[in-house]
């Protein structure tokens, strides 16, 4: 039951980091893919039905994370309480520059709404990837659990690490791709042919980089890393970027499963003494709880992923980013 | 102010805020609704145009719900990761089955309905925004079944071995009786809140358009008829709270002694203590009928409650701050009473019936019309119901101190070990900047967009579309 529990977080997680990681992406670029008010629409626009349903992967994230693994949750949050808050501003500004970018015609406004739009974006994703990357380094949880220190140090040091550092680094990179592929899949004009091309490009200068650093680590995972950003690359030339968006969406799957499943059983490794890390067993919530939302989520989340889906086909045309002669 | 208290303000701050917006989303997804659905069957255009536009006001008050109703779901492991712990089994699962049950709901099916004019049937597109509205009902019955279980614990059980609650039932969490009788004032709360933005847009642009005649009398109706209902609910609401926490109703009364056929103080001048406030205003044996449904009834006074409490729990203060549960209680049911007369008033002023009453000043009568000076004032109408709900929200939560579930756990046991006062201070302030840069874009749109004129008035289709994606 508690291995079926975490493989539905993981499940969760993975879902909400491909689908928001797109909308990071798809931020992050409108400005730089769009030259002007009318092409950083319609890059925008790409997202605009589907970025609150993808958000909410993250309210069922957190929710089944707490649900089914009270105590990593509570640990969590409280020793990584500065970063978290940060996140958590900065969806607040993106979701609502998104939300209210297009409700008001003066251009001024529109571009305040992008630029908080792509630096809020970009925040976000760096600080994901740098906590993903924490995960996988550990917390100098003491004896009780307990993260301790004075200040502002005490939730922020963490964040300074290499780990952190690679995973920031990452974070923004994988959403930068998903952004690129989705826009190329999703748009006609020239935001498709510039996202195209910095998929190619972007997929060419990943793969030269991770291989270096797979080669010189002798890292098999960054090599099969390196082997996925080539074939995206190569798709995105192929003009099938339906493709190229398949395989970065599955690269960045992958990469989320890894790092949730780095230490096996543990699901937060104590930095100051194994003993004291935090394991599945130890973290889950009773039976009956776990029964509970096993059987809601077997009902309803069907119906969601299905309507979900839904509304992907009802959205499906690409949008156009050209300018049509009036 | 220690770590417990920053926590415990800031705690405040991001709920309360959230709860500005909240109302006014539940308030507006019913309205767009039932004004979609009127559009099917009458085809009227004003109809159309009202759909879009309270569609575009529900849109951007939404965005403000979706990011600030995040932060909530992230509170409890932030600042009260013990209380996370202690609880988790009970509240995750309430949390994680509102997400999917009704959060993916809300956030697909209004995406749907607002980019679908065109895209879809008529009828499954009317049925997008029916889905939104049965959508935040849901949400907010589930979060205020979390609420009710720390107002009168139920379904639980204490684990001997780790000392942590457990759920026994979730169909009992559901069914608090505390829920069944929050879930139709908040609701009721909301009518108002909604009705209230809808009262004042449509009046400040009365003559821009016909349709802001009908948009604001339907605001009114909304404030006048929500009013009604959160008397007549939070009446039952306060008979229920006599009976699982007597004490929060005392202290609301500042009642110290237990007394039969209590009166009720309209309001009181001087201290509130043991002897005799200076001066008050009392509607007798009012008090006895509010909790207990007699007017003969004996309410317990705080005196009894604490010595009972101490016998029951241990030693320690039972009692609230009992002036700001008095004052809480007397101005969210003041404002109410406020803005159900604001919105009569309209009703009658704007009426198409004309009455002439002798004696009645002319701006007074029946039909009459609103004066400058008195529109001034009634453009101030979404403050009333806000604030009603914000001092609803105070009381409740206050006054249910020092408890954070009643009974079982106390506030100062729930807050996250490890936190740093530096830490939620810098937070705080984070969430004052950015929430009140909020409040300002959001004012300013909904300004703009009542600014706008009506559109839609016929059906948008789209244009001839690129190809499909996929
Ligand atoms: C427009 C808003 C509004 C108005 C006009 C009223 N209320 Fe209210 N009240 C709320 C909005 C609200 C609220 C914000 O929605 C609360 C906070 C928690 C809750 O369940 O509802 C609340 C709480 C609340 C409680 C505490 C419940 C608890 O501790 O869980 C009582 C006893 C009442 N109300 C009673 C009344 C009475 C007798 C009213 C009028 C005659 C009244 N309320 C008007
Ligand atoms: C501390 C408790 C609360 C938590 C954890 C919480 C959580 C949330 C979250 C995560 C969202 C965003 C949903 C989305 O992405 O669509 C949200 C919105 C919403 N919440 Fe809250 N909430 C709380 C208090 C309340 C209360 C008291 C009510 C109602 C009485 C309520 C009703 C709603 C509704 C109807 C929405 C959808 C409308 C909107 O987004 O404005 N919530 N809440
Ligand atoms: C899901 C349920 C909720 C839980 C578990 C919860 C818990 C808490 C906690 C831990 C505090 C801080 C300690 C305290 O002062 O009591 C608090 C305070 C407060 N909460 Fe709730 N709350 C919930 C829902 C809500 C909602 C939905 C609202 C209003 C919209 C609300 C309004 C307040 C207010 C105004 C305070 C400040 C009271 C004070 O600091 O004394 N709460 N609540």
């Amino acid at each position: 039951m508690i291995t079926f529990w975490f493989a539905i977080l993981v499940l969760a997680w993975v879902l909400y980091f491909v689908l928001e990681g797109f909308d990071f992406g798809v931020g992050v670029l409108a400005p730089f893919l769009g030259r002007d008010e009318h092409e950083r629409g319609a890059a925008i626009r790409t997202i605009g039905p589907f970025w609150d349903g993808n958000e909410v992967w993250l309210v069922a994230a957190i929710g089944v994370t707490f649900a089914a693994f009270p105590d990593w949750y509570a640990v969590l949050l409280s020793a990584l309480y500065l970063p978290m808050v940060g996140i958590l501003l900065l969806l607040a500004v993106r979701g609502v520059a998104l939300e209210f970018r297009g409700k008001h015609d003066s251009p001024a406004w529109r571009r305040r709404c992008d630029r908080l739009l792509a630096g809020s974006s970009a925040g976000v994703a760096l600080l994901w990837g740098a906590q993903l990357g924490v995960f996988v380094d550990g917390l100098p949880l003491g004896a009780d659990g307990v993260v301790s220190g004075g200040g502002i140090g005490r939730s922020l040091s963490p964040l300074m690490t290499p780990a952190a550092g690679l995973g920031a680094l990452g974070g923004l990179l994988g959403a930068v791709l998903l952004g690129a592929t989705f826009l190329a899949l999703r748009t006609t004009g020239p935001v498709r042919r510039r996202a195209v091309a910095l998929a190619r490009n972007g997929g060419n200068l990943g793969t030269v980089g991770l291989l270096l650093v797979g080669v010189a680590g002798g890292s098999r995972v960054v090599l099969v890393a390196a082997v996925a950003c080539f074939v995206v690359g190569m798709l995105a030339r192929q003009g099938r970027e339906g493709g190229a968006f398949a395989v970065t969406a599955a690269g960045v799957a992958g990469a989320v499963v890894m790092v949730f499943t780095a230490h096996g059983s543990v699901v937060l490794r104590s930095t100051i003494d194994p003993m004291w890390s935090l394991t599945r067993a130890g973290a889950a919530a009773s039976a009956s709880a776990l029964e509970l939302i096993t059987v809601a989520g077997v009902i309803v989340l069907p119906g969601v992923l299905a309507y979900q889906a839904w509304s992907y086909w009802v959205f499906r045309r690409r949008i156009a980013s050209e300018r049509v002669p009036s | 102010m220690d770590v417990l208290d920053l926590t415990r303000l800031q705690f405040a701050v991001v709920t309360i805020y959230h709860y500005l917006f909240v109302p006014l989303s539940i308030c507006l997804s019913a309205t767009a609704a039932g004004l979609h659905l009127a559009w099917l069957r009458t085809g009227s255009a004003t109809h159309l145009a009202l759909t879009k536009f309270v569609g575009k006001l529900l849109i951007v008050t939404f965005a403000v719900g979706v990011v600030t109703g995040l932060v909530q779901e992230f509170q409890f492991g932030l600042g009260w990761s013990a209380f996370a712990k202690f609880y988790g089994d009970v509240f995750g699962p309430t949390l994680a089955i509102e997400g999917m049950l009704a959060f993916f709901l809300e956030a697909t099916f209004l995406a749907l309905w607002y980019f679908g004019w065109g895209r879809l049937p008529r009828r499954v597109h009317a049925a997008t925004i029916v889905t939104v509205a049965v959508g935040t009902l849901l949400s907010a019955y589930i979060i205020l079944a979390a609420n009710s279980f720390m107002q009168n614990p139920m379904g639980y059980a204490l684990d001997p071995v780790t000392g942590r609650a457990h759920l026994t039932s979730f169909w009992t969490l559901l069914t608090n009786e505390v829920v069944l009788a929050s879930f139709p004032h908040t609701m009721a709360g909301a009518a108002m809140a909604g009705g209230g933005l809808l009262l004042a847009i449509g009046l400040w642009r009365l003559s821009a358009d016909t349709a802001f005649r009908t948009l604001s009398r339907l605001g009114a109706w909304l404030m006048l008829i929500g009013g009604a209902l959160t008397a007549v609910t939070g009446d039952h609401l306060g008979k229920v709270m006599t009976a699982v926490q007597p004490m929060k109703m005392a202290a609301a009364e500042a009642l110290y002694e237990t007394t039969t056929g209590a009166p009720f103080s309209v309001f009181a001048i001087g201290k509130l203590g043991h002897e005799k406030p200076f001066l008050t205003v009392e509607i007798p044996r009012l008090l006895s009928f509010l909790g207990t449904g007699s007017f003969d009834g004996t309410v317990q006074g705080i005196d009894d409650l604490q010595a009972q409490y101490v016998a029951q729990y241990g030693p320690g203060s039972y009692v609230p701050m009992i002036p700001v549960a008095f004052w809480t209680f007397r101005l969210m049911i003041g404002a109410g009473v406020l803005g159900m007369a604001f919105a009569a008033y309209y009703l009658w002023a704007t009426s198409n019936r004309r009455l002439r009453i002798p004696l009645l000043p002319a701006f007074l009568q029946m039909g009459a019309g609103v004066p400058g000076w008195i529109k001034r004032i009634l453009l101030l109408a979404p403050l009333l119901p806000a604030a009603a709900n914000t001092f609803g929200w105070v009381f409740t939560e206050t006054a249910r101190q020092p408890w954070l579930a009643f009974g079982i756990s106390k506030v100062s046991d729930g807050i996250s070990p490890g936190l740093t006062g530096a830490e939620v201070l810098l937070s705080l302030a984070g969430f004052t900047l950015v929430y009140g840069l909020l409040a300002v874009a959001w004012y300013r749109l909904v300004v703009h967009l009542a600014r706008q004129p009506l559109s839609g008035t016929s059906e948008k289709t789209p244009a001839a579309e690129p190809v499909p994606a996929y």
